[in-house]
Parts: structure tokens; C-alpha cells; sequence
């Protein structure tokens, strides 16, 4: 055999090796439809404990667009890739999961891939669910399966070639789904391990609070310390947190629990939906869940003690400002902010005061921003937080010069950069979300907890 | 003392600059067309317009309206040459006790102004954080759509008060 026909035959093996080895990587088969179980088929016990597991995952939030049904997706969700819609999960047969199997449920949480075999998004944080047991996934399925069938068919993302064709989706799971289940700690407690099954799969709170590289994948070696989501910050909740008090497991369970905390204020943005559900679900598994978020942040340090206990001296006995009028964003303080900000009814109903917010201390004014523009919208029929939105009565100026003023005020931090460019893309997505959401659901937590005595 | 316009006209105002607009329309101006209604900024009584926005009145001090316009429902019109938007209200008879109707009113005019056609969706959204207690919900909605077709024909020509622009 002559030299050039190796090198053809050879080249010729491996494109074939090559189609062969990227078929394998991208190709998924079809799981076989069924027919639509009946709901009677499944165990009352287990679509309450699916229930409950729903709530923690939050699947509610992205499968249920603003006015839609619950569950029949749509949802628009940004991402710097495009927008990507949530899809129906409803029992319906034609556009739902109504002839999905339990296993291709379970596929499609382990690994990103429908029934039919095409690769999902990681908007879907797979990533994540691939810690979720068998049983718990069961249960999801039950729940789901039992829930009203809705007809929505899906809507078709907004994503630009190449990412708009899915099996690329293959190549980012080899690079990124590492696939692993979770092992308990046998050093730590069943509690700890509870919460951080909980933690690290269904509840995916890291997909919010882990920043992300340029791939979209939650960058591992910075797991918690903060991240992006739908124009708001979520805050690091590792020992990077720049919350004034520092988190405790009590803490963190009544602000997860009740929706708020005295000593950190009121959950709103999209953590207020995360915390309304966290309202209705077995309280063991909220008390997990801040157990070992605790053991996240970690004991504070030495510094932060002593800052911490500063701020509360301070709160206790404030010293004397000097005339607010000389200072600029001060006189707007206190003629919009201070009345309820340094009032004596206590929270949720009244503001926080203003050390303890960790929005004023985050590293941009994004949050801070938010809540002047829209403020907090009460529930309809339940008494709740609320806040009256200033967008309308305040200038880009005003709010920039207020935000300086409180950041300066009020943080140890650093003064804010970029502070007006952040109102006027805030503005923007403010008034995107307002034509699409008629009913900003940015109040926290079920009234039922809410009023429960601390 | 601080200069305020209202309906078109300077006002100069003695009052501390952090004194809610709502005080002064009423107390100091004797405009009484808005209402106090919560003092929350949560019921929308108290609505007026600034700069083509609709405000509520109650949490929103003097010192933020510095160069700013402000519009209340007298600067629409008057009661012999009312706006589209006060007609509309009237010929749909929307109001009952007739407390929230002002700020209902106001906030409508805010909407049409920047959109002259709004959907049903859009006016229940916009008018959502303005609260009636009697119920006359349906009849409001009417009086904006109304009032959105007034505004589109050429009787609003009449109107010599500036109410539509």
C-alpha cells in the first residue's frame, strides 16, 4: 500500500471515528410516548410530597408566564445568548408531558434531553437536578402529571445561529454537566446533608447566586458569590456576603420561612417568589436548607463581628447627621425615604432601616435602583409589605444624587460607578417587565406566615 | 420659598421643602380635586400629573418638583367646558362616593396622553395601583374608553383648556 492511500485511509478512519464519536455525544433516542396516565393512578402521599418538592425546585416561577396558566411555561427568559421561553409542563398530550414516561421524566432532569430526544437548554438547570434522587423525581413527576392539562404550545426561542440548532447543547454538557449525584457527609449532621441535597439540586440556588462564565455555566470555583438574574443582583451568600449583619441559621430561616428578617429587611425581586414558596413547604426542610446555607457563609470573622456590632450601637443610638439640606441626595432622604425608613413600626409593614441593607452595600446599585422605581406592590386582599414606587416622581438626577447620598450614608463600601447609566437601563427593563407582567409578583412570602410571631 | 407650577401657573409657596405636594395643592393652592386617601401612596387618590406622569401627590415632596409641571384635574377643565376625560367620566356616570374618581381620572389622562389607544389589558394595568372601594370598576373602564374616543374626534377641538395634547 502506497504512502498517500495510509494517510487517505487513515484521515477517511478518522472522520468516520469522528462522526461516529460526535453521534454518540449528541444523539439521544426518542423515549416511547405513552398514553396520558389518569391522575387517579398516582399515590395521593406522593403528589402532596411532589407538591411540596415543586415549590422548593420553584418550577412555578419559570414555567408559568406572567398571565398564564400554572405550569404551561412561556415565560420569556433573558439570557445573554437570547431569550429562551420556558415550556409547558402541564399533563397536556400534545403540548405538555402528558406522554412522557417517569423515565423520560427522569431524563430530562438528569440530563437535559425531552422525550423525543432533543437536547434542552441549561436555562433548565439540569445542572443541578442531576443531584435529585429517583424517589424525589418520581414524586415531581406524580405532582406534575396531576396537575390541569393546559394546551400552550411552545414558543419558539429568539436565539442566534449556532446556539438556535440544540445539539451544540451536547458539547456544553461535556464541557460543564459534570452529571454527579450527591453524596451525603457522613462528618455532618442528617440536617446539614438534608439541606445541602436540598441546596445543591432542587432548590438550584446557586444558579442564581454562582456567577457565570462566558459559556453560561456557573463558574464552580466561585460557587455563591453572587450572580445575575432577570436585571437584578443575587447577592454572594458565601463568606463574600456584604450583608451589614451577618447571616445566622435563625436568620436565614425566618427570612426564608416569613419572607423577611429584621436584621436584613424584606425578600423582593425574584427571590420573593422563591421565599413564597418556601412559605407553604415542611419547615424542616427550610430550617435544612439555612442550616447549611449557614455553613456556607461560615462563621464571620473577627472584623465582622465587630462591624456588626457598631452597626446595631449605631442603630440603638444614631449619631447626630449634619443638616441634610447641604447635602446632596440628603434632603431627599429625608423628605421621601426617612419617614418610613426611620419610623418605629416595625418590619415587614414599615422600611428597614437603612444600615442593615445589604441593596445599599451590594457591588451596583441595581437592586437599590429597582425598588425606588417600582417599589414593593401590595397583594391584593392580604396585608403586606409595601413601598409606593417613585419612577414616576423622581429624575434620573435625583435618583443618582439620593443613591450617592445612601451609599455614602449608610455602607462602608465604596461609592458606586456607573450609577447613572444603571437608572437608565433599569428604567428600560423596568418598563419591559411592567408591559409584560400585569401583576408584578414581587411580594414575599404567604400571608399566613408572614404575620407569625418571630 | 419655593416656586411651583401648577396648571400653568408660578406659585410661590411657604413651606418646608419636604412637605408632600398633596399638602400644598390642597391647603396652601385650595385645589381639593385630589384626595387624601392613605398618605401610603398606595391607593392613588391623591394622583396628579407631572411632567405627563401620573404621581401620587402624597409621597411626593415639594423639593422634587423643582422646573417640574404639575397637573391636576382643575387644570383639565371646568365644569362648563370639561375635558374628554371629564366627560367620559360623567356621561358613563363612573363615579359613586366620587373619592377615587380624581386620581382614576388622572391617571387615565397620563395613559391616553402617551397612549391614545390602549387595550382593555393596558387600562386595567395602568389604573391597577388606583383603588375604588364602591365598585365601579366596570363603569371606569368604560369612561376611559370613552374618554380614548373623545380624545379621537374632533370635538376635543373645542376644548380651549389645554386638557389634551
Amino acid at each position: 500500500m502506497s504512502k498517500p492511500r495510509i494517510i487517505a485511509g487513515a484521515a477517511i478512519a478518522a472522520v468516520i471515528g469522528g462522526v461516529i464519536a460526535a453521534f454518540a455525544v449528541v444523539w439521544r433516542p426518542a423515549i416511547e410516548a405513552i398514553e396520558p396516565p389518569a391522575p387517579q393512578s398516582f399515590e395521593p402521599a406522593l403528589v402532596k410530597r411532589g407538591r411540596d418538592l415543586a415549590a422548593i425546585g420553584n418550577c412555578s416561577d419559570c414555567h408559568t408566564a406572567g398571565d398564564g396558566k400554572s405550569f404551561a411555561g412561556g415565560l420569556a427568559v433573558p439570557t445573554p445568548f437570547g431569550t429562551i421561553y420556558s415550556s409547558n409542563i402541564t399533563p397536556d398530550p400534545d403540548s405538555g408531558i402528558g406522554r412522557w414516561s417517569e423515565a423520560a421524566f427522569r431524563r430530562a432532569m438528569r440530563s437535559g434531553v425531552d422525550r423525543a430526544g432533543h437536547h434542552l437548554y441549561p436555562t433548565f438547570p439540569y445542572d443541578h437536578f442531576t443531584n435529585v434522587t429517583d424517589e424525589d423525581d418520581r414524586a415531581l413527576y406524580a405532582f406534575l402529571m396531576t396537575r390541569p392539562a393546559i394546551r400552550a404550545p411552545a414558543r419558539a426561542n429568539n436565539l442566534a445561529f449556532p446556539l438556535d440548532q440544540r445539539f451544540v447543547v451536547a458539547g456544553w454538557k461535556l464541557l460543564f454537566l459534570k452529571g454527579e449525584t450527591y453524596k451525603p457527609d457522613s462528618t455532618q449532621s442528617a440536617d446539614w446533608n438534608r439541606g445541602a441535597y436540598l441546596v445543591e439540586g432542587l432548590a438550584h440556588c446557586g444558579a442564581c447566586h454562582t456567577p457565570r462564565n462566558a459559556l453560561g455555566a456557573e463558574k464552580a470555583a466561585a460557587s455563591f458569590s453572587g450572580g445575575d438574574v432577570d436585571n437584578w443582583h443575587a447577592y454572594a451568600i458565601n463568606a463574600g456576603s456584604l450583608s451589614p449583619l451577618p447571616w445566622t441559621t435563625d436568620a436565614l430561616f425566618h427570612y426564608l420561612r416569613q419572607g423577611w428578617d429584621a436584621d436584613h429587611g424584606v425578600a423582593r425581586g425574584p427571590m420573593a417568589e422563591v421565599v413564597s414558596n418556601l412559605s407553604s413547604v415542611p419547615e424542616g426542610d427550610v430550617h435544612a436548607i439555612a442550616l447549611y446555607m449557614t455553613s456556607i457563609f461560615g462563621p464571620p470573622t473577627r472584623d465582622r463581628l465587630s462591624q456588626a456590632s457598631a452597626t446595631r450601637a449605631e442603630i440603638k443610638s444614631p449619631a447626630v447627621q449634619p443638616a441634610h439640606a447641604d447635602i446632596p441626595g440628603g434632603s431627599i432622604y429625608q423628605a421621601a425615604c426617612a419617614t418610613c425608613h426611620e419610623s418605629d413600626r416595625p418590619l415587614p409593614y414599615s422600611g428597614i432601616n437603612l444600615r442593615l441593607s445589604t441593596a445599599l452595600s451590594a457591588p451596583d446599585p441595581r437592586n437599590a435602583i429597582n425598588i425606588i422605581l417600582s417599589g414593593i406592590r401590595p397583594v391584593a386582599g392580604e396585608r403586606s409589605p409595601i413601598m409606593p414606587p417613585f419612577a414616576n416622581s423622581m429624575t434620573d438626577d435625583q435618583i443618582s444624587v439620593l443613591l450617592n447620598y445612601l451609599r455614602g450614608r449608610f455602607s462602608t463600601q465604596p461609592a458606586w460607578t456607573g450609577v447613572e447609566q444603571t437608572i437608565r437601563d433599569a428604567r428600560h427593563s423596568e418598563t419591559v417587565f411592567l408591559q409584560t407582567q400585569p401583576e408584578p409578583n414581587n411580594a414575599p412570602a404567604g400571608s399566613m406566615q408572614r404575620d407569625k410571631p418571630w | 420659598m419655593v416656586t411651583l407650577k401648577v396648571n400653568g401657573h408660578d406659585h410661590q409657596i411657604d413651606a418646608d421643602p419636604d412637605t408632600p405636594l398633596l399638602y400644598v395643592l390642597r391647603d396652601e393652592l385650595k385645589l381639593n380635586a385630589a384626595k387624601f386617601g392613605c398618605g401610603l401612596g398606595q391607593c392613588g387618590a391623591c394622583t396628579v400629573i407631572v411632567d405627563g406622569k401620573a404621581v401620587l401627590s402624597c409621597v411626593t415632596p415639594l423639593l422634587l418638583l423643582n422646573g417640574k409641571q404639575v397637573t391636576t384635574l382643575e387644570g383639565l377643565g371646568t365644569i362648563e367646558a370639561p375635558a374628554p376625560i371629564q366627560r367620559a367620566f360623567m356621561e358613563e356616570q363612573a363615579a359613586q362616593c366620587g373619592y377615587c374618581i380624581a386620581g382614576m381620572m388622572m391617571r387615565a389622562q397620563a395613559l391616553l396622553q402617551k397612549n391614545p389607544k390602549p387595550t382593555d389589558a393596558q387600562i386595567r394595568s395602568e389604573l391597577q395601583t388606583n383603588l375604588c372601594r364602591c365598585g365601579t370598576h366596570m363603569r371606569i373602564l368604560r369612561a376611559v374608553r370613552r374618554a380614548a374616543q373623545l380624545m379621537d374626534t374632533a370635538e376635543l377641538k373645542t376644548n380651549g383648556q389645554g386638557g389634551v395634547q
